[in-house]
């Protein structure tokens, strides 16, 4: 029996240098920075602070910390595809083989949904919803902490298969029969399906955790219909997350079950079926889209609202839609494949459950609308994202809506008008809509603003790049021009393609400038220093001090309404009492806890040694993982005690602008 | 700058479209597919682009800076608006479910198209990484090129020897899957003789980017004069040819098979089933209700 499983020497490319040095590159850096930090001796620290954390404002800017990471390595895939469809006419094959072509156009997706626009939603909705809620933590903290492993080991899994074996060549959707062991027998599919299966489970944790929190824990006072509207459109997505996520993972359970074990629920033979993967995996899919894009419309409802001095139009009917829209999410799958053959009735009804959907969402755009009119508008960075949002999204939902006519759908299906479209509303909805909130919350995270200048230079190459970028597939889409070409014999796309490439350098410029804006801001972060409320806020996370305590609020608010801070303050600037009389009682806040970091650790264990069939080693990870969930079961306190005179002697120095 | 750009995007688009493509139809399929599409779209750009212009006009009256806009902080309701801002994304989807409705039933590919002309029969399955064309009446077969007379409707019937693919040729009309073990159908037609782009719309691994072929629209006389001089050259297809031709290739020259063993299609539809009620699922339970 071979210890090592499938793996040996050859599973690195070494004859590769495009890949070889781009992960000898990664592996460079990642030692670097390991080196730094412990000759710099921040080791503990980094373990006490962060990585044992189980405070959700750290566990939050850790999820986007990973987002962030991940969104420059699925651009930098999408930089390699598009310069290879810029060169790859007439009888060129570019400078990628279709082995890497594949590779990389089934990474590019896979990371960006799984591992860039999921983590950094999360963080936000970790990061604010608490705060807007008024309370001190998550339902579940360590819980929260362990899905945050989950997430990490997922990535990391998906990242060795850069170096060791292959990703998968499937796509991101990774259909069967393609995906079956018949025509994918290497490992790749295996990283896709492991990765996803582990990232997966910490997902449903996240949903689990946040449908708790937001049911059972609120502020006192703060009524379903006072929430803040973010926290409604992250409990409509994690709702969505909890009732679809395991619709995912039973799927792909399937799909493992026929690569590892002999199964035929998806073969061409023995009886599988696998337009049966195809409906499932969209009937998680769809609703995924909403998980994305529900918190992103929550974001721009807190930013048009602060930055016009309104309160949302129609909040009624905002929620009214957020939840319209989350029931919906669950009816129009088959949108997805009207090509698949099925009758005019079937394809008729899911057109139309599919722009029923396009009612609320239209409705969101109107009431921003309404809620920039008669403001007073600050055209901040934030708000210039939800501008160039409004203009955008309503372009890709009308995209979206003409593919849910069966009949253009037929002409339109696949093609890379179908990736303009989606692009146009994952980038041009979610993206902005996270680029919004990482500009708007960012002074609450750290106590300093983002620079406002490099935010505009950025806002501005991102907007033009993603035209010029995308448009261009909107029209090679309609001349027939289909996604995932490796390359192509018509040489009058061409010219399209260096534009749609030339997009892509303009968005690098706009990543480039972000990351300008944040070093610049770290270094000026004196001069950028901010108190509880830079923006002349309107909901609880302004109430307390920038960055917030471990405990978030020393005294609990009391909700009267809508908009609570806000409330407060036309009332009248009420100064905060006088300290001294202001008794404060120690607050228990949950207890730091390894748990997630060892958890994480044996499940990248037991996931590499499934995809390289060590089955000992897989043994080793799924006991690991499990001992460690019982230690933690076992454990004999939970939460520590911050005495009543530190939270004074912070209060002191953080005085309270308004009481709440 | 931006509606500017959506405005240069659809002129674009439709001289992209007359090249080839999508906007360009030789057929009453892709004629009908266009005529949705160009009808939807118009019913949402009368509401899009007021909507955009509208959104850029507000943010910017109601910038800080400009004195003369009313500052109204407490507005945050009216139910007049309100059902003025339900009701209008309401109207439009109501008309364009109604083009979808009545679209998804017109179009339908399983539905023949209605002509005097007696249509021909064609049989197509994706191979890794080809198109076999099969003409069952006729007793030929044709490897990644499909010639068609004018103004004949064309009954296609289609499977894959394995991996799913998408068989379309847009400037024809719409688009089918083809799937291991079942059969789709699709009914085409070409109005004008021509050479028109035929390829895979679904990913099916290495090959795929050379999975693409030519639909020749021919006239009947020389639809004729092909049918002679393919059953006069080239190979048999038979079990034994075939499975050579199903083994994965990549960028296959076309060419013809003078005869074909007959039932072959099905036994395509069948061949990568081993188990014994291989036959109840030649149909897929979805098809089955259907028939």
């Amino acid at each position: 029996m071979n210890l090592l499983g499938k793996l040996d020497w050859s599973a690195i490319p070494f004859n590769q240098p495009i890949i070889m040095g781009a992960s000898g590159g990664v592996v460079v850096v990642i030692v670097a920075i390991l080196a730094w930090v412990t000759l710099k001796g921040y080791v503990p620290y980094l373990w006490r602070e962060w990585i044992t954390s189980v405070d959700h404002k750290r566990i939050g800017v850790m999820y986007i910390i990973l987002a962030l990471i991940m969104l420059l390595r699925g651009f930098s895939d999408a930089i390699m595809m598009r310069a290879q469809q810029a060169v790859a006419a007439g009888g060129s094959q570019g400078y990628l083989p279709p082995e890497h072509f594949d590779q990389i156009f089934s990474a590019h997706g896979t990371i960006m949904i799984f591992f860039m626009a999921m983590p950094f939603v999360i963080g936000m909705m970790n990061f604010v919803v608490p705060l807007q809620l008024g309370v001190r933590d998550m339902a579940f903290p360590t819980l929260n902490s362990v899905a945050l492993g989950l997430t990490a080991s997922g990535i990391l899994l998906t990242n060795i298969s850069l170096a060791v074996g292959e990703f998968s060549k499937a796509g991101w959707v990774a259909y069967p029969p393609l995906s079956e062991l018949q025509y994918s027998p290497g490992v790749g599919v295996d990283y896709y399906l492991w990765s996803l299966q582990i990232s997966g489970v910490g997902t449903l944790m996240t949903g689990i955790n946040f449908v708790a929190t937001i049911l059972k824990t609120r502020a006192p006072g703060m009524s379903y219909m006072r929430m803040p509207v973010f926290c409604w459109t992250s409990l409509a997505a994690n709702l969505l997350i909890v009732a679809a996520f395991p619709v995912l993972t039973a799927t792909l359970t399937m799909l493992l079950l026929d690569r590892y074990l002999g199964f035929h629920f998806f073969t061409t033979d023995g009886g599988g079926n696998a337009m049966m993967y195809v409906n499932l995996f969209w009937i998680w899919g769809h609703p995924e889209v909403y998980i994305l894009v529900l918190p992103a419309f929550g974001i721009f409802s807190e930013v048009v609202s602060t930055f016009s001095g309104k309160p949302l139009f129609g909040y009624r009917s905002m929620v009214l839609a957020t939840m319209a829209i989350c029931v919906l999410s669950f009816v129009v799958w088959l949108h997805h494949f009207f090509t698949m053959g099925a009758g005019a009735n079937v394809n008729g009804f899911f057109g139309v459950m599919t722009m029923i959907i396009a009612v609320p969402t239209g409705v969101k755009v109107f009431n921003w609308l309404f809620t920039m009119y008669g403001g007073r508008i600050r055209f901040t960075v934030p708000i210039l994202w939800s501008i160039g949002f409004m203009v955008t999204f309503v372009i890709g939902g009308m995209t979206g809506v003409l593919m849910a006519v069966p009949p253009a759908d037929f002409q339109l299906h696949n093609s890379l008008f179908l990736i303009a479209h989606f692009h146009n509303v994952i980038i041009g909805g979610t993206v902005f809509g996270l680029m919004a909130g990482y500009n708007y919350w960012f002074p609450k995270a750290f106590g300093f603003m983002l620079d406002e200048r490099w935010g505009r230079i950025s806002f501005w190459c991102w907007l033009i790049g993603f035209y010029l970028a995308f448009m261009p597939l909107y029209a090679l889409g309609l001349m027939g021009m289909t996604r995932r070409m490796q390359h192509y014999d018509v040489a009058s796309w061409q010219p399209w393609l260096i534009a749609a490439a030339l997009g892509v350098v303009v968005i690098l410029a706009g990543i480039v400038s972000q990351i300008i804006q944040l070093v610049v801001s770290i270094r000026d972060r004196e001069k950028l220093k901010v108190t509880a409320d830079p923006w002349n806020g309107r909901t609880l996370e302004w109430a307390t001090a920038s960055p917030p305590p471990p405990w978030n609020f020393a005294v609990l608010p009391q909700v009267t309404g809508i908009d609570a801070l806000w409330q407060k303050k036309r009332r009248g600037r009420t100064q905060a009492e006088p300290l001294k009389e202001r008794e404060f009682e120690p607050i228990e806040v949950p207890k730091n806890s390894a748990t997630g970091f060892i958890i994480a650790f044996f499940a990248v264990i037991a996931g590499f040694a499934m995809i390289w069939h060590i089955w000992w080693m897989a043994g080793v990870g799924a006991i690991g993982v499990f001992l460690t969930m019982l230690a933690f079961a076992f454990r004999d306190e939970e939460e520590i005690e911050i005495p009543a005179e530190r939270i004074a002697r912070f209060e002191q120095a953080n005085p309270a602008e308004i009481a709440v | 700058m931006r509606y500017g750009l959506l405005a240069v995007l659809i002129g674009v688009a439709m001289l992209g479209g007359c090249s080839e493509g999508v906007l360009d139809p030789k057929g009453p399929i892709a004629a009908a597919d266009r005529q949705i599409l160009l009808n939807s779209l118009g019913i949402m750009l009368a509401i899009v682009i007021p909507v955009i212009l509208a959104t850029l006009g507000v943010a910017f009256w109601f910038r800080e800076s400009n004195t003369r806009a009313r500052y109204r902080p407490n507005f945050a309701y009216s139910g007049r608006l309100e059902m003025l801002v339900w009701s209008i994304p309401a109207m439009t989807v109501f008309l364009v479910g109604g083009v979808a409705w009545v679209g998804s039933h017109d179009v339908s590919p399983r539905k023949p198209i209605v002509s005097s002309v007696k249509p021909l029969r064609i049989q197509v399955a994706s191979l890794d990484w080809k198109w076999l064309f099969i003409y069952p009446d006729l007793g030929v077969a044709s490897v990644n090129r499909l010639t068609i007379p004018v103004g004949t409707p064309i009954s296609l019937e289609l499977t894959s020897s394995g991996v799913m693919n998408s068989f379309f040729v847009p400037q024809l009309g719409s688009q089918i899957y083809t799937m291991a073990g079942m059969v789709t159908r699709l009914h085409l037609q070409a109005d004008q003789p021509g050479t028109y782009r035929g390829f895979s719309a679904q990913f099916s691994g290495e090959g795929f980017a050379d999975m693409h072929f030519d639909a020749d629209a021919v006239t009947s006389e020389k639809f004729t004069q092909w049918l002679d001089g393919v059953r006069s050259a080239g190979p048999e297809l038979n079990a034994k040819s075939y499975s050579d031709l199903v083994k994965p290739s990549t960028a296959v020259a076309p060419f013809t098979y003078r005869s074909v063993e007959p039932g072959l299609f099905d036994k395509i539809t069948v061949s990568e089933m081993q188990s014994d009620d291989a036959m109840c699922r030649r149909y897929p339970t979805s098809m089955r209700a259907e028939q």
